[in-house]
């Protein structure tokens, strides 16, 4: 890992949100060309890190560099430029622009972009829609497509400015097996194809692990294991184990705490 | 006692702080979205299209309640002018009513209800399902490519919409009046042309529509993009535009009117 370059490099990071402190000092390597996998258990921030990578939301301290640019302190000029140039996210609702069709969905970010002649706008976009599968969708609607098909556009919108790092917002929730399969399969590939650096925001261990060179567990505001996912299910912590295993019972309990359950059962309701 | 004095204070204090800042945070909002320039800045195509689907679908609505507003202003007025025997002033009465205060007036109200709640709800919605992260993280600003056309369309819109209102409006009085309560047609329309002044009437009654246009789409927009992504966030939101964007018409038209007629 330390032989390798590092696209996003995180240091001394720090985010609270109201009185709640999600990232306490963490620090933090991407390395270049790989894919990682963000996972941890709800409610820990993983989005809220591909947001803080992204430049959406500004972090309290510490800082975040994107291929050498520091984002938090961009200006806004700036920042677009390099989101422009570097960066590709893909939602989890895939958020296509609903009053386009798929075609003009994929060519949205070219045209504002680049002042191509519509023919090699065309031609772009049918490339980026052989690449996921979707060529002969290209007059429907966002609402005529499923939730998989969605995605998969999304995605070839999200590759039309050949970014050099994609962000996945948790791509493989709410997708039937077939759909994950080739979501699955198409991040593999894209990462391979156009040698991009993968960072994944996910919940599920299994698929992760298949395509993840790395994955990093957060927990509790910090970094708990970064790491191949072999490594981790094989030598990390109990927590990292537990997690990586999906027991239900370990060192982050079932209970949510409370007090002891027979004097709570006999307390007199007043 | 005492506490509870400091108490409330500070909660004064600090709903007075909140607004100021959703001012503020409204003021830079608007001069950013305008910093982009002019109408065009985003594709004259884009501005066709919300310049469409703000004005063209409030067309129904405006041309409606500026007929029924002109019909009974005929009626109403007819019944206090004969009392004077100055029926023939009925002409006049009903072109000045709608060319100053109640075309821009009305029209700005209706829009508010009608086209300022679906820019607010659209604009939410875009929100709530990341369509304007989306943007952003194409390096394209949402400001620019969402909020400047619209702004742009309903500035655009407003004044012809009141136009055509207080246009309908006076072929609704001269129906009643004429047709209906047999005022002299030559009287009516004669009277007319004889004192509504093109700029004292016509272009201070657009002046005020494309006040409320600017202030009515602003407060829509914002309200949309400043809106909390769930569905309940999003009806506030929509409510508050149609809410505030029609008292603000309402008190904006008081200093205009007053500005105008030279008391203030």
């Amino acid at each position: 890992m330390s032989s390798e370059q590092a696209f996003v490099s995180i240091r001394g990071m720090s985010f609270s949100r109201g009185n709640r402190l999600i990232f306490d000092n963490i620090d933090l390597d991407i390395p270049k060309g790989k894919v990682t996998a963000i996972m941890g258990p709800s409610g820990t921030g993983k989005t809220t890190l591909l947001r803080l990578i992204g430049g959406q939301i500004l972090p309290d301290a510490g800082t975040i560099e994107v291929d050498g640019y520091n984002v938090p302190t961009l200006k806004r000029a700036q920042l677009f430029e390099l989101r422009k140039k570097s960066m590709g996210m893909l939602f989890q609702s895939g958020a296509l622009f609903t009053d386009l069709s798929v075609f003009d969905n994929v060519a949205f970010p070219i045209r504002v972009h680049s002042d191509l002649p519509e023919s090699m706008v065309r031609d772009l976009v049918l490339m980026k829609l052989e690449a996921v599968g979707l060529r002969g969708a290209r007059h429907l609607m966002p609402a005529e497509l499923s939730g998989g098909m969605a995605r998969r556009v999304a995605l070839a919108r999200t590759i039309a400015l050949d970014p050099e790092m994609m962000l996945y917002d948790e791509p493989f929730t709410g997708l039937d097996p077939i759909s994950l399969g080739v979501t699955v399969k198409l991040i593999k590939s894209l990462n391979d194809a156009l040698s991009l650096t993968s960072v994944l925001v996910t919940h599920d261990v299994e698929e992760a692990c298949t395509i993840a060179d790395y994955v990093c567990l957060l927990s509790e505001g910090g970094v708990i294991g970064f790491d191949t996912p072999e490594n981790l299910i094989e030598n990390g912590s109990e927590q990292v184990r537990q997690f990586m295993q999906g027991k239900p019972d370990g060192p982050v309990p079932f209970h949510f705490p409370a007090n002891d359950f027979s004097a709570d059962l006999l307390k007199r309701v007043k | 006692m005492i506490n509870k004095l400091i108490d409330s204070t500070q909660l004064l204090g600090r709903a007075a702080l909140a607004r100021l800042q959703a001012l503020g945070r409204a003021g830079v909002f608007l001069f950013s979205s305008l910093m982009w320039g002019g109408p065009g800045s985003a594709g004259f195509g884009d501005l066709i299209k919300q310049i469409y689907s703000i004005g063209v679908r409030s067309l129904s609505i405006i041309i409606v309640a500026g007929f029924f507003v002109g019909m009974v202003l005929g009626l109403q007025g007819y019944t206090i002018l004969s009392d004077f025997g100055s029926e023939a002033a009925l002409g006049t009465m009903v072109s000045l009513t709608l060319l100053r205060e109640l075309g821009p007036v009305v029209t700005a109200l209706l829009f508010a209800g009608r086209a300022g709640s679906a820019l607010t709800a659209e604009i939410g919605l875009m929100k709530a399902t990341e369509q304007i992260s989306a943007m952003e993280m194409m390096g394209v600003d949402p400001l620019k490519r969402i909020i400047t056309p619209r702004l742009w369309a309903g500035f655009i819109a407003m004044p012809i919409l009141a136009l055509l209102f207080s246009l309908v409006g006076i072929w609704g009085g001269a129906y009643v009046g004429i047709n209906m309560l047999g005022v002299d047609e030559g009287a009516y329309w004669g009277n007319m042309q004889a004192s509504v002044q093109f700029y004292d009437d016509v272009i201070k009654g657009l002046i005020k529509s494309l006040a409320f246009g600017l202030v009515v789409t602003w407060i829509a927009v914002y309200q949309g993009f400043d809106s909390i992504p769930t569905s309940e966030g999003i009806s506030k939101a929509t409510t508050q535009t149609v809410v505030v964007a029609s008292l603000a018409v309402l008190g904006l038209d008081f200093v205009l009117t007053a500005i105008m007629l030279g008391s203030i």
